[in-house]
């Protein structure tokens, strides 16, 4: 399910929270509304970890993971790294990372299985990222851009990326990292759809702004939600035809 | 995990998104919204109202443009276009691409423009955006209505007066009033028996004419208010002003005698004197020593003085001699006042024109006309010898000391001079009630003007159009008429209706 949240009156979720399909990890210091709305839906099945990243609250941008593992820079404090350690269950492997470009949200974007990376990245970066998460490491720029942290989100069943990627763009990053891709926006028209979207498997958590067609994108690409109008004429069809006959 | 194609790779140039309001695929722009949704949400035409006045006259049918003028235009024309497009604030955020007129009513006072504009929006998107804006037209009355209908109601009131028997100072007068164009406030212009009454619609209008008719003429004036009306709440007055401006009563070619006190300050000039120029000073000429004084406004009414005898009683004489006195034989003292260059002092001998052939009674006199006077010329004079004078100065003269006769100027054959004018003068008022132009002041007006450089220095001479000018030079008779040149006459302005011409 998609949802709509705001961090202390701001709607770049993807800053302020990092989601994956074994954690998550959402910024201190917000309401505790959107605590609530974290936690109502993934509490069950997954930790909600507050943290902050050298002291900071823009976690999302800073560290970077999967289900395998995570990765914080090395401005994190130990203390904190420690909180996180303890926190986490003991499947993800936490590590952190010397690297020039310390904002690893913004340079790396990455699911379960692939990873797009800064083409300028280290490559001692790209060893530790293949290690940690397990991933396949490929170097692209999305729409002509090196951040693809920033304009590009990934799960395991899709990917959403910057409106102006063109066709072309398109096939070769959907063919390299062999999930449906779709160009698109978020929080009413912003480009930067890496720092206003946060996706797992199973949910997905956007700004108060984002408009319901944003919101039916997202869902649709990252198959969200099974009830979507256009599953009527598909998937539920048959049953509904077989009923009334 | 199944590989699905993309959704949108049906078109190979461009990317296509969904407009993140209204789900509609569009080409990605700043804004990422498709133009509908922008329109929506954004308004480059904000700043720019879209009702506004228009002010029109009724009775001149003139549209107003600030800050200070009236246009007459035709309904939807380029005129009209262009003063809308003036009043319209706040245009200069936007760029105007296109503007034009919808079409409304004739009658229903209203004005309908359409604009186009383009606009930057967030994100450096560029909208075009076209708009309606209601023009009403609202009545306003312009200055020159407001003028032509306040004729009937004023304010203040200039009372020009002369007490002579001349109207010629009021004719010059007239000329320079047109010259300095001193009449523009007026609401009207009455003349009465003895002068003129000008009317206007503040004070400050009548303050300004009396200022003028002070520094054109030698005159005095008193001024006096009438309350019409008082509000007792906000302590307004409400006056009628009346200015009573006296001309002095001496004119041109009339004799005067000045006090004795006067005649010692101007440098011991003769009592005895002929007015020869009334500007915005009275000059006067001794013609038995041909000296020269000027007096001003507040010299003269200090000790005013009146003529003694006046243009109407002048008497035809006929020159038999006259014989030029030389400047040894002048007897001139010590402190006496400046002696005219222009004139020439000669011992002359004359008839009357009714006695000439009858007797042999010729007059012995002295005059300042020597230089252009010669034996056979008709002249015009006082005769003083006959006369009855009723004057306080006269009679403290001595009388051994009074000439018989005082001539003033050549006289002219008048029905040549009449025809051969080739010019004419413009009026104030165009009715023929006025200053009757027909008499025989008006035409000695036109004589003087023709004799003396210096008094049409000040007046505008037009061209009389309908007047030809004479081919064959050996028509003219006396070739010392004084004449105006053609160069000294102004093209009378003719406005021609080319538009009217072409109907």
């Amino acid at each position: 399910m998609a949802f709509r949240v705001q961090f202390e009156n701001n709607n770049e979720i993807g800053v302020f929270s990092k989601l994956t399909n074994a954690y998550c990890l959402v910024a201190i210091g917000g309401s505790e509304n959107f605590y609530s709305t974290f936690e109502g839906d993934l509490a069950d099945t997954i930790p909600v970890v507050h943290a902050s990243v050298a002291g900071c609250r823009i976690i999302g941008r800073m560290c970077v993971g999967n289900k395998n593992g995570l990765l914080v820079p090395s401005t994190t404090f130990d203390t904190e790294l420690q909180h996180i350690r303890n926190a986490l269950p003991d499947s993800v492997k936490v590590q952190r990372v010397e690297e020039r470009l310390s904002a690893l949200g913004n340079v790396i974007a990455c699911n379960d299985y692939v990873a797009l990376v800064h083409p300028d990245l280290d490559r001692e970066t790209e060893e530790i990222i293949a290690d940690t998460l397990k991933v396949e490491v490929f170097r692209q720029t999305v729409a002509n851009n090196v951040l693809v942290g920033s304009y590009c989100v990934l799960s395991n069943q899709g990917g959403l990326v910057h409106p102006n990627t063109s066709v072309v763009d398109l096939e070769e990053l959907s063919s390299l990292l062999q999930v449906p891709l779709v160009a698109g926006t978020v929080n009413r028209g912003s480009e930067v759809v890496g720092a206003g979207l946060v996706v797992n498997d199973w949910a997905a958590f956007a700004g108060m702004d984002t408009t319901s067609t944003e919101l039916s994108v997202i869902e649709s690409i990252f198959k969200l939600s099974g009830a979507g109008p256009s599953s009527i004429t598909s998937k539920m069809r048959a049953s509904i035809i077989e009923s009334m006959s | 995990m199944e590989y699905i194609p993309t959704p949108q790779s049906s078109e190979p140039t461009a990317n296509k998104i969904l407009c993140c309001d209204c789900g509609t695929p569009i080409a990605p722009n700043p804004s990422n919204m498709c133009v509908m949704c922008l329109r929506t949400r954004v308004d480059i035409t904000e700043g720019i109202p879209k009702q506004i006045v228009l002010q029109f006259c009724k009775g001149c049918e003139r549209y107003f443009n600030p800050p200070s003028e009236w246009v007459h235009c035709v309904l939807e024309s380029k005129e009209l276009l262009t003063l809308c497009l003036k009043k319209l604030k706040g245009l200069g955020k936007v760029k105007l691409v296109d503007a034009g007129f919808v079409w409304t009513e004739p009658h229903s006072k209203r004005i309908k423009v359409k604009l186009t504009v383009h606009g930057e929006v967030f994100g450096g998107a560029v909208l075009e955006q076209v708009f309606v804006v209601d023009y009403v037209v609202s009545h306003h009355m312009c200055d020159d209505c407001h003028r032509s209908e306040a004729q009937y109601f004023w304010r203040a009131l200039v009372q020009v007066r002369q007490k002579g028997e001349n109207k010629k100072t009021f004719f010059y007068l007239e000329q320079m009033i047109l010259k300095h164009k001193a009449h523009s406030d007026t609401l009207g212009i009455k003349p009465i028996h003895d002068g003129l009454d000008f009317f206007y619609a503040t004070e400050a209008h009548a303050r300004k004419m009396v200022d003028f008719l002070s520094a054109v003429l030698p005159c005095k004036s008193s001024h006096s208010k009438k309350l019409i009306s008082h509000d007792i709440h906000s302590n307004l007055y409400n006056y009628k002003f009346t200015y009573s401006v006296e001309i002095l009563p001496v004119s041109k070619d009339s004799l005067v005698c000045l006090p004795k006190k006067l005649t010692q300050q101007l440098g011991g000039i003769s009592p005895l004197c002929l007015v020869y120029r009334v500007t915005n000073s009275l000059h006067l000429i001794d013609p038995s020593r041909a000296q020269i004084a000027e007096i001003n406004s507040t010299v003269y009414w200090r000790n005013p003085f009146n003529p003694i005898c006046n243009p109407k009683q002048l008497v035809e004489y006929v020159v038999m001699d006259i014989e030029p006195i030389m400047d040894k034989d002048r007897r001139t003292f010590p402190g006496q006042g400046a002696i005219s260059n222009k004139h020439v002092l000669a011992d002359i001998w004359v008839v009357r024109a009714s006695e000439l052939g009858v007797n042999d009674n010729t007059i012995h006199t002295r005059t300042h006309l020597g230089h252009i006077l010669k034996p056979g010329d008709y002249v015009l004079g006082y005769n003083l010898e006959d006369s009855n004078i009723n004057d306080a100065n006269f009679d403290k003269l001595e009388r051994n000391n009074i000439p018989d006769v005082v001539l003033v100027k050549k006289y002219y054959d008048k029905s040549e001079r009449k025809k051969r004018r080739m010019w004419k003068l413009k009026h104030l008022t165009e009715e023929a009630n006025g200053l009757i132009t027909d008499t025989r002041d008006y035409n000695e007006f036109l004589d003087d003007l023709e004799e003396d450089p210096d008094l049409r220095q000040n007046i505008n001479i037009f061209k009389d159009n309908s007047k030809q000018i004479p081919v064959d030079s050996t028509d003219e008779t006396d070739e010392t008429i004084p004449r105006i040149t053609l160069a000294e006459m102004l093209d009378d302005l003719v406005i021609d209706d080319v538009e009217m011409a072409d109907e």
